[in-house]
């Protein structure tokens, strides 16, 4: 089908930000070409401060000249706008409030815990793992009802929003572990979440987009050591 | 067709009130199920066990949780007088800025409230700098939403309610002075007939939240 417009999409971002991570993905998936633009986020471009005054960030989705910011809101911007692709989001109304109940629940609740344990050391450490923990118990639950009566299937090639995110958190779990000396992807633990998060980092475009593990080893160390030496300042 | 529509709330909560003013653009029919929230129900706590908070909306049987979801499933299922708007930009601009609002203005006011005397100022101007930068993006509109309120003027109203109640928390971080543009939108949105039908009385508002406000400070 030939487009009535001509298409132009760029995406400002880090190749190490999970955020960006998220908008990659779903670009790949929907098969929508588009032009990286690597931003170092010590010295930021006058173009990203232009695209995102707000908030200074990446990612920043460009299309035909217009900027989109924050993730979650350039996922579903995707998903609506280009509709020949996978959808990002399930049809029935009911079904995507729950998607979008879960992925704000990931984002929220377990995203800034992970952080806190990243950036934390001792006691303080010790009780942002304790609430991780206590969320991905949560998430375990809410995948069994999420689930129910249907197979979620994960086929290798498509993922929703709430898989991507998922995905953007955890996908690098092996280097978390390295880094932090703790496992939060534990079969024995949240059976359900691990047999996901493994079956997600198998999909086509996670892996065609994942950084080597070396390389995610190093940032999750870099950025340890800045907020420990911040914090000790 | 009366289909099986409820909502749990409370009267004192901007959230629950978003989707009672959604409820009402639409013309909605709907059971309101008033908590307290000092002593939230069984019925909640089963349909909301995650963050146990107001608002839930149950229809047909199956709940919903967090405000901004709840809207965005009551416009695509009642899909007259849409509150969302038609283009996907538009739609993306206005979720922008409604977790702008959710996720940066809402904390920067609460940081005012409980800064300690050293870090008042500071977290003022945060939050005036903040609320400067929702009152651009009204840019000669009447509304967020245009000639009519949409999806970012249901948001926003936890600024109107803002500078309703902001005398009884003896601040005022809303100065008219200061927002004359946010000022005139607030008045254009209290002065909307279903948000009028749905913003609790003034007087209750203050009461309530004076006294929320003084339990939560402790005695002095």
């Amino acid at each position: 089908m030939k487009m009535a417009k001509e298409n132009n999409v760029k995406l400002h971002g880090m190749w190490a930000s999970p955020y960006v991570k998220r908008v990659e993905i779903a670009l790949k998936i929907k098969g929508i070409p588009y032009e990286f633009v690597e931003e170092d986020l010590v010295n930021k471009s006058q173009l990203l401060l232009q695209y995102n005054p707000v908030h200074k960030k990446v990612p920043v989705l460009i299309h035909n000249g217009k900027p989109i910011c924050e993730s979650l809101v350039i996922l579903e911007y995707i998903d609506e706008t280009w509709k020949n692709g996978p959808p990002l989001l399930p049809q029935d109304p009911y079904k995507r409030a729950k998607v979008r109940f879960w992925t704000s629940f990931v984002e929220k609740e377990l995203f800034e815990n992970l952080l806190l344990v990243a950036r934390s050391e001792g006691e303080a450490q010790e009780k942002a793992i304790k609430v991780v923990f206590e969320k991905l118990q949560l998430l375990e639950e809410g995948l069994k009802d999420l689930f129910q009566g249907e197979t979620y299937h994960i086929d290798g090639e498509t993922m929703g929003i709430l898989d991507i995110v998922l995905c953007s958190l955890f996908g690098a779990h092996e280097a978390q572990e390295e880094v932090l000396g703790v496992k939060f992807i534990d079969p024995e633990k949240f059976p359900l979440v691990c047999s996901w998060v493994t079956a997600l980092t198998e999909v086509t475009a996670v892996k065609e987009l994942r950084p080597p593990h070396e390389k995610l080893v190093a940032v999750l160390q870099f950025i340890r050591q800045r907020a420990l030496q911040a914090s000790a300042a | 067709m009366a289909e099986e529509v409820k909502l749990f709330g409370s009267w004192a909560s901007p959230y629950t009130s978003r989707v009672k003013v959604v409820l009402k653009l639409k013309g909605i029919e709907y059971e309101n199920v008033e908590e307290d929230l000092s002593n939230k129900s069984p019925l909640l706590l089963k349909y909301n066990p995650i963050h146990k908070k107001v608002p839930v909306f149950l229809h047909h049987g199956k709940p919903i949780a967090e405000s901004l979801i709840i809207i965005e499933y009551i416009d695509e299922t009642w899909k007259h007088n849409p509150i969302l708007p038609i283009d996907p930009y538009d739609r993306a601009m206005a979720r922008f800025w409604a977790k702008f609002i959710d996720e940066k203005i809402q904390p920067a006011v609460w940081k005012t409230l409980l800064a300690g005397e050293n870090e008042r100022e500071a977290a003022i101007e945060e939050a005036h700098q903040l609320l400067k930068t929702l009152e651009r993006e009204l840019n000669g509109k009447k509304f967020f939403g245009g000639e009519s309120l949409g999806f970012l003027d249901v948001a926003g109203n936890v600024v109107v309610w803002l500078e309703v109640s902001q005398e009884a928390l003896g601040m005022n971080l809303l100065d008219k002075e200061k927002f004359p543009i946010l000022h005139e939108w607030c008045q254009r949105v209290l002065d909307d007939d279903a948000f009028k039908q749905v913003m609790p009385p003034k007087e209750k508002l203050l009461a309530f939240t004076r006294a929320r406000f003084e339990a939560f400070l402790g005695p002095k």
